[in-house]
């Protein structure tokens, strides 16, 4: 089967599963005890059970579920996700706000795990008993155990506090007054720490991966054979080696993409980084269910998109993966 | 093909081997040592090895797995695992130029454009992810000049000289796409690539079904005429052996113990291990009225290296030990029927030492 027809059939499949989660976060949602009008009548320093019963009908709640679960399908399908009662702005506009900063955010911590923890891993099984090894197994071992916003708070202390290189938290520095280069060198700036932190746990998890890998292939006839043929040795790591080794590591990193959201809860929170992040915790806070839907709908679609995308990656890479 | 027709054959083309041996040896190979550490000892795998090699020669290199046939081709390849392995001594001409003494880097160049290597495992000795035209062609570009596209026609040609039907279309298929014989084929296209001197095939046909193997053996020999490459045939193929080489030497934990012209091998093998080798084909000629044979076995296994003692290694397993093997290492010398072989039933020592006993009777 052509490489595009597999990749047409995955976003099927992928339509069908993003389906299935928006059912089943209705579900959850609507199972979950109390509801919206609870929450405004809360804020309105309480009502009456006529006042409850208005709302609820302004809102569709005193619909039968089935009615309310086709109204929400059809909204998200012109990308209507609700409103938002907490902060008074459709939810679509509220996380088409918030959601750059946060794949933002995402990408630059994943793309700098992947790559770093490429180079650490292939190095690191060059010799495999050496020092370098060594401490790439220790520095995976620190990355695995360390919480994520312990981590971010020991770079605050060291890079804000003792050496201040970089700013605490934020995502720019609203004062600043200049070209958008500098705007844009300004929000790097503001990234570096939090990106560090993101990072610093799929390093670990890739590194310890693309070691094994490679530590695997270089044992296999194939590289043998290209010793034998007088391949240089820089070759028979990366080009013979490496795009074989890369199939699994591939494959974590796609299946990761939803760790690194959740991940980048804790970081945004940590960071006061103004991402989706930070909106989901105050939303769930405050039973901003649109809100938390509109959130999880939002993620359950970038993890889908990055599972595609994997798996087009993986055809390209080896060619003995065909229809799926 | 008769054993008998066969060792015709072989004895023709051995005298017209030996009439253009004029000792400009392509590869000679004395007194190689290799040892691997392990974590408590030392372990000798090549002992004293020694052969010579001229143009378009086969030498057969016979002997049961972990003798330390594969580490002598990996040994003139230059790919000794290292660490643990290690080449203590002795020396490797390829022609005049002694090999042992090169950089990593030059022995790069070497590798695959004057001495090629095939490997016993076609199924996976080809890279899954790069198409078998490709990997010829890479081949060729690491040892000549030439454009990309230059080397994709070369490498189109090479799969037309291993008779692969459909070259053109054949050169863009992955190895997965084809089979164990074909890509053996491949393996040799690669290997012929750059018209090595010397082509080393280790158990080129050990995974192959037997039909396969007959083809394979035969294009070697095609190729061979053809290009007047040596092949170093390493294979514990008796029948191969037969077809194939001009020269044999048989190996034993680590050492040569039998070497010489093929059909001497095969018709008046001296060492018992040999003739054990030797016993173990099955013979097909049988028919109702002739009575069949049981099939011989050498009794025991190979030792293991860590532990020789200091007399002959085979001794465990030998009909006709005597008190001296188990005391002394024999050495290769040239015997009674005028080729090489380390036993102590052919030398003086065991005239003197065990009279009874008669030489060639086991």
């Amino acid at each position: 089967m052509s490489f595009w027809r597999v990749t047409a059939k995955r976003i099927g499949y992928g339509f069908l599963l993003l389906m299935s989660v928006l059912v089943l976060n209705f579900v959850l949602m609507s199972l979950a005890p109390g509801d919206i009008a609870d929450t405004i009548a809360g804020e309105m320093g309480g009502a009456d059970e006529q006042m409850l019963a208005e709302i609820r009908e302004t809102y569709g709640l005193d619909q039968p579920f089935h009615v309310q679960l086709w109204r929400y399908l059809s909204r998200v399908f012109v990308l209507d996700l609700g409103f938002s009662y907490f902060y008074n702005t459709p939810v679509t506009t509220l996380i088409l706000e918030k959601l750059p900063a946060t794949l933002l955010l995402v990408f630059s911590a994943q793309i700098v795990a992947i790559i770093s923890g490429v180079v650490l891993g292939v190095m690191a099984a060059k010799k495999p008993n050496g020092l370098f090894s060594l401490s790439v197994t220790l520095i995976a071992l620190f990355g695995f155990a360390a919480p994520v916003f312990w981590t971010g708070i020991l770079l605050i202390i060291l890079f804000v506090s003792i050496f201040p290189l970089f700013p605490i938290g934020g995502i720019m520095d609203v004062t600043l007054a200049g070209s958008w280069w500098e705007h844009t060198l300004d929000v790097l700036h503001h990234l570096m720490l939090p990106m560090i932190t993101l990072a610093s746990i799929f390093v670990a998890l890739y590194s310890r991966l693309a070691r094994a890998s490679m530590l695997e292939v270089l044992g296999a006839d194939y590289i043998r054979t290209a010793r034998a043929k007088g391949v240089p040795e820089r070759s028979v790591m990366y080009r013979h080696a490496l795009r074989n080794a890369l199939a699994p590591v591939v494959t974590v990193a796609g299946l990761q993409f939803s760790a690194v959201i959740s991940g980048a809860v804790v970081v945004e929170t940590v960071f006061s980084w103004p991402g989706l992040g930070s909106l989901a915790l105050h939303s769930i806070l405050a039973r901003d269910t649109p809100t938390i839907m509109g959130i999880l709908f939002c993620s359950a679609l970038v993890v889908v998109v990055f599972n595609i995308l994997t798996d087009m990656t993986l055809r390209l890479l080896d060619p003995r993966i065909k229809s799926g | 093909m008769g054993e008998t027709d066969k060792l015709t054959q072989s004895s023709q083309k051995t005298e017209a081997n030996t009439a253009k041996v004029d000792h400009n040896f392509i590869l000679s190979i004395a007194n190689l040592v290799v040892e691997f550490k392990t974590r408590t000892d030392t372990v000798r795998v090549l002992d004293h090895v020694s052969f010579d090699i001229s143009k378009g020669e086969t030498l057969g290199i016979v002997g049961e797995s972990g003798c330390g046939k594969s580490m002598t081709a990996l040994s003139i390849m230059g790919l000794i695992p290292s660490p643990p392995g290690r080449l203590v001594s002795g020396s490797i001409k390829l022609g005049e130029k002694e090999i042992t003494s090169l950089s990593a880097e030059q022995m790069r160049h070497i590798r695959g454009s004057e001495i090629s290597m095939i490997f016993q495992e076609p199924m996976s000795s080809l890279n899954p992810v790069f198409t078998v035209g490709e990997q010829i062609a890479e081949a060729v570009r690491l040892h000549e000049k030439v454009s990309s596209k230059a080397a994709m026609s070369r490498a189109i040609e090479m799969l037309k000289a291993v008779d692969i039907p459909e070259p053109e279309v054949r050169a863009k298929a992955y190895p997965h796409e084809l089979s164990g014989g074909m890509r053996q084929r491949v393996m040799i296209a690669i290997g012929l690539a750059c018209r090595p001197r010397i082509l080393i095939a280790d158990e080129p046909t050990t995974a192959l079904d037997a039909t396969v193997q007959a083809q394979i053996f035969d294009l070697l020999g095609d190729l061979q005429r053809e290009t007047d490459t040596a092949i170093v045939l390493i294979t514990h193929d008796m029948g191969a052996i037969a077809e194939l080489a001009d020269n044999v030497a048989v190996m034993y934990a680590g050492r040569i113990v039998e070497q010489g012209p093929v059909e001497v091998i095969l018709s008046n093998p001296q060492h018992p291990y040999t003739q054990g080798l030797i016993e173990c084909v099955p013979h097909l000629e049988a028919s109702p009225s002739t009575e069949r044979k049981p099939l011989i076995e050498i009794p025991g296994v190979v030792p293991s290296l860590s532990d020789l003692g200091a007399g002959c290694a085979f001794a465990p397993r030998c009909a006709n030990c005597f008190g001296h093997c188990l005391t002394n290492k024999p050495s290769l010398e040239r015997g009674t029927s005028g080729h090489l072989v380390a036993c102590h039933l052919y030398t003086e020592d065991h005239v003197n030492v065990h009279p009874t006993a008669s030489p060639g009777t086991v």
